[in-house]
């Protein structure tokens, strides 16, 4: 497939970025707004609330990564306008203001003193406005580049590391020269090959920050085990797919990056990246969170493979899923976009199995729903580093 | 028809990726990487993901696939046998 000249048709936002989804979001600061956010999305068709259950008593690195990830999502350019909801009005205006600096529209309200009757009248009146302005916006044809597009794997199997993962590593390595911003993460799920990702970083300087991020999250693993993690990595769902030990499914999964491609730098969780190329975030590897941290940097389209068939979602970012275990793609059809099987009976090039994926995500990007869309799946799952105060 | 394929020459595991594969059976493999054929007698009914060893283990022995140590062996495997969680463990954690 040629990229050279290829376009999309997204949206463009006031700050320049762009958008394949037109959402107008009802976001709560913290679970106590959960209930008034989704009485405004009921109220007012076409809002999308994020409920969450968090958000009240973290501090320091932990609350500055719940207001990196809400501030994140409401900044992504999957997001038209955004309104905020939160027990206490300063914590709304906060994450409101930081949305604004996008130059989006975006209105807030705290709840205390008002209760939930008089602010959901309020924010739906507002909400109501914004989705109406929302709907007259129009796509617009936008080279390749302006899309943003990460990577995470989830319940895989020997198949991923085979089939699915490997025409992740495909479409990466021909989207990665047409300067297509990237991401990959799921740190411990490295673990193996780490020596591998190290390899491929760009120069010593990001080659050390991936080491420290690696380093830092072994000994969280070292910290808290109880045993050798065979409870949890892999998972349940890998072992009864056939994968048997950590470093089989992280040498599966890095062949989501390709071979050409080159780490350029490391980003921490839901930091947004400062230019095009191939990051790596230090993230969990559970799925919903790490789609949820990537949604939150800014990213517009992931690439989801499988091969026992996980569901996910996210609320504002399509998850593109694609599936080489022909199983899976026999009992799960409804939630795989992408068949690659054929490439495990020879029926496909690793070639055209990257071709495929990136059709889709042309006509994903250009307003085709995926299957978790259709299906209703919108998993956002906040990242905790430690317990609240 | 392909019953179980390699990632790359060395490698000591092939994965099944037919569904049913059952003990006595002649497989026929496919080395991905150098696009080569390669065949094996399944000593174990093997289900679909799960891996084939193409060469007998000792107890201690590393299993490599892709090229790159996946962990080391601690019960006896035949050529043929299933290799999984019962007999391979990681060497991390």
């Amino acid at each position: 497939m040629d990229l050279s000249k290829a376009s999309f048709w997204g949206y463009k936002r006031e700050n320049g970025r762009v958008g394949v989804r037109n959402h107008v979001v009802i976001l709560p600061v913290d679970d106590l707004s959960n209930a008034a956010c989704e009485a405004v999305a009921n109220n007012i068709k076409g809002t999308l609330a994020i409920p969450h259950p968090y958000g009240r008593l973290q501090f320091g690195a932990d609350l500055e990564l719940h207001f990196r990830t809400l501030i994140g999502t409401g900044s992504n350019p999957n997001v038209a306008a955004v309104i905020v909801i939160c027990i206490e009005d300063q914590w709304a205006k906060k994450v409101a203001d930081a949305i604004a600096a996008t130059g989006k529209p975006v209105a807030y309200f705290g709840i205390e003193q008002h209760g939930d009757h008089d602010t959901i009248l309020r924010a739906s009146k507002k909400a109501k406005e914004f989705v109406q302005w929302a709907s007259e916006l129009r796509r617009e044809e936008r080279p390749l580049k302006d899309l943003w597009v990460s990577t995470k794997c989830g319940e895989s199997d020997t198949t991923s590391g085979c089939g699915a993962n490997p025409t992740v590593g495909n479409a990466f390595d021909k989207l990665y020269p047409q300067g297509v911003t990237l991401v990959f993460g799921e740190t411990t799920e490295l673990t193996g090959g780490e020596h591998l990702v190290a390899a491929r970083c760009r120069n010593d300087d990001v080659r050390k920050k991936f080491q420290f991020m690696f380093d830092r999250y072994q000994k969280v693993v070292e910290a808290h085990k109880t045993n050798d993690l065979s409870d949890s990595q892999p998972t349940k769902g890998n072992i009864a797919g056939g994968l048997t030990t950590i470093e089989e499914k992280a040498l599966g999964n890095i062949q989501k990056i390709g071979r050409k491609c080159v780490v350029d730098g490391v980003l921490d969780k839901a930091e947004t990246p400062t230019h095009p190329g191939l990051w790596f975030m230090d993230s969990s590897s559970a799925a919903a969170e790490m789609v949820t941290l990537v949604a939150a940097a800014g990213y517009t389209v992931h690439f989801f493979p499988t091969g026992q068939g996980n569901v996910i979602g996210n609320p504002i970012l399509p998850v593109i899923k694609l599936c080489a275990n022909p199983r899976t793609v026999r009992t799960m059809s409804e939630h795989i976009d992408v068949d690659v099987s054929g490439l495990l009976r020879k029926e496909l090039t690793p070639d055209q199995a990257g071709d495929k994926l990136l059709e889709c995500m042309f006509r994903t990007a250009n307003g085709r729903l995926t299957a978790a869309e259709a299906l209703g799946h919108r998993e956002f799952v906040l990242t905790r580093l430690y317990e609240s105060a | 028809m392909i019953h179980f394929v390699v990632h790359e020459e060395g490698d000591g595991v092939g994965v099944v990726v037919v569904e049913g594969v059952k003990a006595g059976q002649h497989l026929a493999g496919w080395i991905m990487e150098d696009d080569k054929d390669i065949e094996v007698v399944a000593k174990s009914d093997i289900p679909i993901g799960h891996k084939v060893s193409l060469k007998d283990y000792r107890e201690g022995d590393t299993v490599i696939k892709y090229g790159v140590d996946i962990g080391r062996v601690v019960k006896p495997i035949a050529k043929g046998e299933h290799l999984h969680v019962h007999n391979v463990k990681t060497k991390r954690w």
